[in-house]
């Protein structure tokens, strides 16, 4: 099931000689289950891409399409409450709120979409747990190591019933080991048939996703083809190790 | 890593018989050791006569036994800690087929270097995805497994950021105008590196 469906889209801003192609006829599809990686340096149009699949601008043409449900049909109200019901949204700085224990930003998307408190409560809860944060639900940010602090933030982002998460460079302020901790739980969500687009310009990040699809001055330049399984790096299938692929050996 | 010092290794872990010392060897050689085997016993002579092992029956050189039971010496002990400490040869420039493709695409009329810089990053990410996939569903339980992964994932990572950074120079040297000078650049370049051929 397509989850975000992205048809030619293009975003341009300002007007004249000042003008900036952001986005140029772009079209993608996120299938639920499966995440995307979008890669590209900065300026690419990455963010862009991210911020209109989500919702938060219109695209100067082209159609984006949530759920099977087209956005530019949808009023104001609508958009706003697919943002809090629907898509889940983690940062490079996590953006949580300082005031606020981890289980009340978790919580925070669910009662602003007007559930009530003792509901959206037990929803956090679940969503901490889910990231193995049971015990830290009860401390503020500043309390939280980074990597704690960013998976209370894909906790708020997974909340409820999402169906799609927006990423931009998850990780990025995050050490190796931490990095590699909250790209497997964002992996394990899709798994659970949550769709995922990630954008970043790091290859390690990026090669978590099921597909890379490469971003250049706003274009869609190319993307990888469905790899095949780990057993032809070990060299254990007929087809043995890819051409070129590295040996997985300590050297001679 | 050679014969001598994968033995010294699983030696230093405590003493051996001969077939315990083929069989780990064996076990262990699958991927990460890809050595061979025939090998074995005669290093092991090799290493007796040396003083970095020691077995049970020191009277017979010549006597591989499958009960001959080994052990490394204080020797052997120091040889495998100076092998360890030891700097792989990562000091001169390999002559990088990767390079040299850039460097002839950039030349070559009628070639968009992007587009040849884009075919080698799209496959180093589909290499990525795959060891990827590794370290998410085994190297979860076995260290050594994912210590290697990381090593190919840094190492395939290291070559992307360089394209990268090709990638953007060419953008940058494009819009800043005059085309970059003759090709004479790359003999002098061979001399000063100093790369091996």
């Amino acid at each position: 099931m397509t989850v975000l469906e992205m048809r030619s889209v293009s975003k341009t801003y300002g007007t004249g000689a000042a003008q900036v192609h952001a986005l140029h006829e772009v079209s993608l599809s996120v299938q639920a289950g499966t995440m995307v990686a979008v890669m590209g340096p900065s300026g690419s149009g990455k963010s862009t891409l991210l911020t209109i699949a989500g919702s938060l601008e219109d695209p100067t043409s082209g159609n984006v399409l949530v759920g099977g449900m087209e956005l530019a049909r949808m009023s104001r109200n609508d958009k706003a409450r697919l943002r809090r019901r629907t898509v889940g949204y983690v940062f490079q700085d996590f953006n949580l709120l300082p005031g606020l224990t981890a289980a009340e930003n978790v919580a925070l998307p669910l009662e602003l979409d007007g559930r009530p408190a003792r509901r959206a409560r037990s929803a956090s809860a679940a969503s901490l747990a889910a990231l193995g944060l049971a015990d830290r639900a009860d401390q503020y940010p500043d309390q939280l190591s980074g990597g704690e602090r960013q998976r209370v933030a894909i906790a708020r982002a997974m909340v409820g019933e999402r169906r799609l998460l927006l990423a931009d460079e998850p990780s990025g302020a995050l050490d190796s080991v931490n990095a590699e901790e909250v790209m497997r739980l964002l992996h394990n969500a899709c798994k659970r048939g949550v769709a995922a687009v990630v954008v970043t310009h790091d290859a390690q990040l990026a090669s978590w996703a099921d597909r890379v699809v490469f971003l250049r001055d706003g274009r869609v330049v190319d993307q990888t083809t469905p790899a095949p399984g780990p057993e032809s790096l070990l060299g254990a299938g007929p087809g043995g190790r890819p051409p070129g692929a590295p040996r997985m050996g300590l050297g001679q | 890593m050679s014969v001598r010092h994968a033995l010294l290794a699983l030696l230093s872990e405590g003493p051996k018989y001969g077939l315990q010392l083929r069989e780990e060897f064996e076990a262990r050689t699958g991927e990460v050791w890809p050595l061979n085997v025939g090998q074995v016993y005669q290093t092991l002579q090799r290493l007796e006569r040396d003083g970095l092992v020691e077995s049970d029956d020191d009277g017979d050189d010549g006597d591989t036994s499958p009960q001959k039971g080994f052990r490394i010496t204080e020797d052997g002990t120091a040889e495998l800690a100076a092998w360890l400490r030891t700097p792989p040869d990562l000091a001169s420039p390999p002559r990088d087929e990767l390079v040299m493709k850039i460097l002839v695409a950039i030349r070559m009329p009628g070639t968009d270097p992007h587009e040849v810089i884009q075919v080698h990053r799209r496959y180093l990410v589909e290499l990525m995805q795959q060891w990827t996939r590794i370290k998410e569903d085994e190297a979860e339980s076995d260290v050594s497994l994912a210590l290697v992964v990381d090593a190919e994932l840094f190492r395939l990572d290291a070559v992307i950021r360089w394209l990268d950074a090709a990638d953007g120079r060419l953008k940058r040297a494009a819009a800043d105008g005059p085309p970059p000078p003759p090709p004479t650049a790359l003999p002098r370049l061979r001399r000063r590196v100093g790369v091996r051929r």
